[in-house]
């Protein structure tokens, strides 16, 4: 053992044992934060509230939930809902917090694209956070099934049938991953399993990787600027906090924080005791009938603008089916953000408004998503299904010509 | 009594060749651990026996109504039986007569993804309420986005008896000419 002296306060007890004052440096006081920042720099913590109110709320869930076709619903709708103390509290917590955290999740990713700030070192930390997007839809497929109502089934139906695009192992494949013919009891049990364990694991997981992304290429600025943290550390650190560039995670950055998210917890539990309505589908207070398709069936409001990609292509383009077309399409849209960084040749570190072309690029491609998320709602039938193919067509042109107008981009800066 | 000193680097050449076999032999171990659990997981998420042997629907068309939709389920899913009326034109390939009568026998499935179609008796066709597909009382996709025609579930028929699940004579009549 290592050279040992008694400690003279609690402190140095645990300092001798667990490194604390060292750790509480590098975790907190000693980790440093840009100044130049707005409240969009809160998202994250937010987001790290939010995914601690869905855990708390889904553990109370769990004490109650039946992952059986024949016992689910009641187990839900009667159980929870009416038997149970503020039964419908956590229920309405847990849907609202999961609609909202796509919301945040949203604004994150977005403020990332608006500043650039997953280029020029921080790929791993974009690269990360897609991986966590990744992770929080699958967890909120596999959640929505649970209460087992009519959308939850036909939801779980639809998307499982899409893994039968897949060529030659499709059709087998989509039997493996539901465990029988049809969206059945073994479904729901192996969902269930997935939303309560295993991708919660896997969330952790991603979370203290993507924190740890953040370490070497730092949080990016309103200005996109790059300093020598270590020098503006130094200077905070010297007494030099008005000169220096960079604050403390904690107590100053955090302070501010708390403050967007005591706002943000406000809108929040108001949300969850007056507008709980609108994460909770009308159509998912009937029960799961699998001979019975809903007339109109979409997913949550999140996942509206992929699903319009899906459904955009109705019609046979050069001999591929439009189902094809279709599944192509989604699978181009939910895998092209991952590559975000590479599309974007230009070396700018900006906000998108500084930027000659990429602004005009951002806001398009903004207006785009909203345009696929409202007629994602919509029934596809006349102009509707031409919306949702001009603005898939749309959503598809806009990532093609990234890398080119990013390129003139970054020729017309070098020029200047 | 004298020691004999080692050359170090020698010592050192042997625990790397050391290391390296260790290394190499544990790789081979994880390999063939991994595999194999690999394999168990995959078993473990394939559906039970008793659902794939699950087994065969046997419907009784004598006392079907002409063009009305009647729906069975088979192996959980809905299966469309319309008898067609005297007005009705049978197609090649896509209809089969049981009795005296012409009947649509198909999974009541949309060929894009999944819904279950509505039949309307007045136009006599299906439309999916999903994505606007529409099909033809003989179950051909005519509109929308359904890559092909509703699929015909392998069938049997025994007087005026339909077994569902078991290929029969006029099934696989049927199936060649489609």
């Amino acid at each position: 053992m290592a050279e040992f002296k008694k400690a003279e306060s609690t402190l140095e007890w645990f300092d001798q044992r667990l490194g604390v004052t060292n750790l509480y440096k590098v975790m907190m006081s000693e980790y440093w934060i840009p100044k130049k920042i707005n409240f969009l720099w809160a998202m994250g913590v937010i987001l790290i509230m939010l995914f601690k109110i869905l855990l708390i709320s889904g553990i109370f869930l769990l004490m109650y939930y039946k992952p059986d076709v024949n016992m689910a619903f009641d187990s839900v709708n009667y159980t929870i809902m009416q038997e149970v103390g503020y039964g419908w509290l956590f229920r309405h917590i847990h849907a609202v917090g999961a609609s909202v955290v796509f919301l945040v999740i949203y604004i994150h990713m977005f403020t990332g694209i608006y500043y650039g700030s997953y280029k020029k070192g921080r790929e791993m930390i974009w690269l990360s956070g897609m991986l966590l997007f990744v992770l929080f839809s699958a967890e909120g497929f596999s959640g929505y099934m649970l209460p087992w109502g009519q959308m939850s089934y036909w939801a779980a139906y639809v998307i499982t049938e899409i893994f039968g695009g897949i060529p030659f192992i499709g059709n087998e494949l989509v039997v493996w991953i539901r465990g029988n013919f049809y969206v059945s009891d073994a479904t729901l049990t192996r969902f269930f399993m997935l939303h309560v364990l295993l991708i919660p694991l896997a969330i952790l997981g991603a979370i203290a990787f993507h924190f740890y992304a953040l370490r070497f290429p730092h949080v990016n600025n309103e200005d996109g600027e790059f300093f020598d943290f270590d020098e503006e550390a130094e200077k905070y650190l010297a007494g030099n906090k008005k000169e220096s560039k960079v604050v403390p995670f904690w107590p100053v950055f955090l302070s501010k924080d708390f403050m967007v998210l005591g706002f943000f917890m406000i809108f929040f539990f108001y949300l969850v005791f007056y507008h709980y309505g609108f994460a909770m589908d009308a159509i998912n207070f009937d029960k799961a009938d699998g001979l019975k398709t809903p007339a109109h069936i979409y997913p949550e409001w999140y996942f509206l603008w992929s699903y319009e990609v899906l459904r955009g292509f109705f019609f046979e383009i050069a001999g591929i089916s439009g189902k094809d077309l279709g599944l192509i399409a989604f699978a181009i849209a939910n895998g092209i953000f991952l590559v975000f960084p590479w599309l974007d040749r230009s070396p700018l570190v900006k906000p998108a408004n500084q930027r000659p072309y990429f602004k005009y690029w951002f806001w398009l491609l903004i207006a785009d998503l909203i345009v696929l998320t409202i007629y994602g709602k919509l029934p596809p039938t006349g102009i509707n299904a031409w919306v949702g193919f001009f603005s898939s067509m749309t959503f598809l042109i806009l990532f093609a010509v990234l890398p080119v107008i990013t390129k003139m981009e970054a020729k017309k800066v070098g020029g200047e | 009594m004298t020691l004999k000193l080692l050359d170090i680097s020698e010592i050192n050449m042997t625990n790397e060749s050391r290391r390296g076999f260790i290394g190499k032999a544990f790789g081979a171990v994880a390999g063939v651990g991994a595999v194999a659990s690999l394999v168990a997981m995959k078993r473990t998420w394939d559906p039970l026996p008793s659902v794939m042997s699950a087994g065969f629907t046997t419907v009784d068309v004598s006392s079907l109504v002409e063009n009305k939709l009647e729906i069975v389920v088979w192996r959980g899913k809905p299966i469309f039986l319309l008898k067609y009326s005297a007005a009705m034109k049978p197609t090649e390939g896509r209809n089969v007569k049981i009795g005296d009568h012409y009947f649509s026998v198909m999974i009541g499935l949309c060929t894009h993804l999944g819904c279950i179609p509505a039949y309307r008796p007045d136009t006599k066709d299906f439309k999916c309420a999903c994505h606007g597909g529409e099909f033809t009382a003989d179950g051909v996709n005519v509109f929308g986005p359904p890559p092909r025609p509703l699929d015909i579930p392998p069938f049997k028929i025994d007087g005026t008896t339909l077994v569902l699940g078991e290929e029969g004579e006029e099934y696989k009549k049927l199936t060649a000419k489609a």
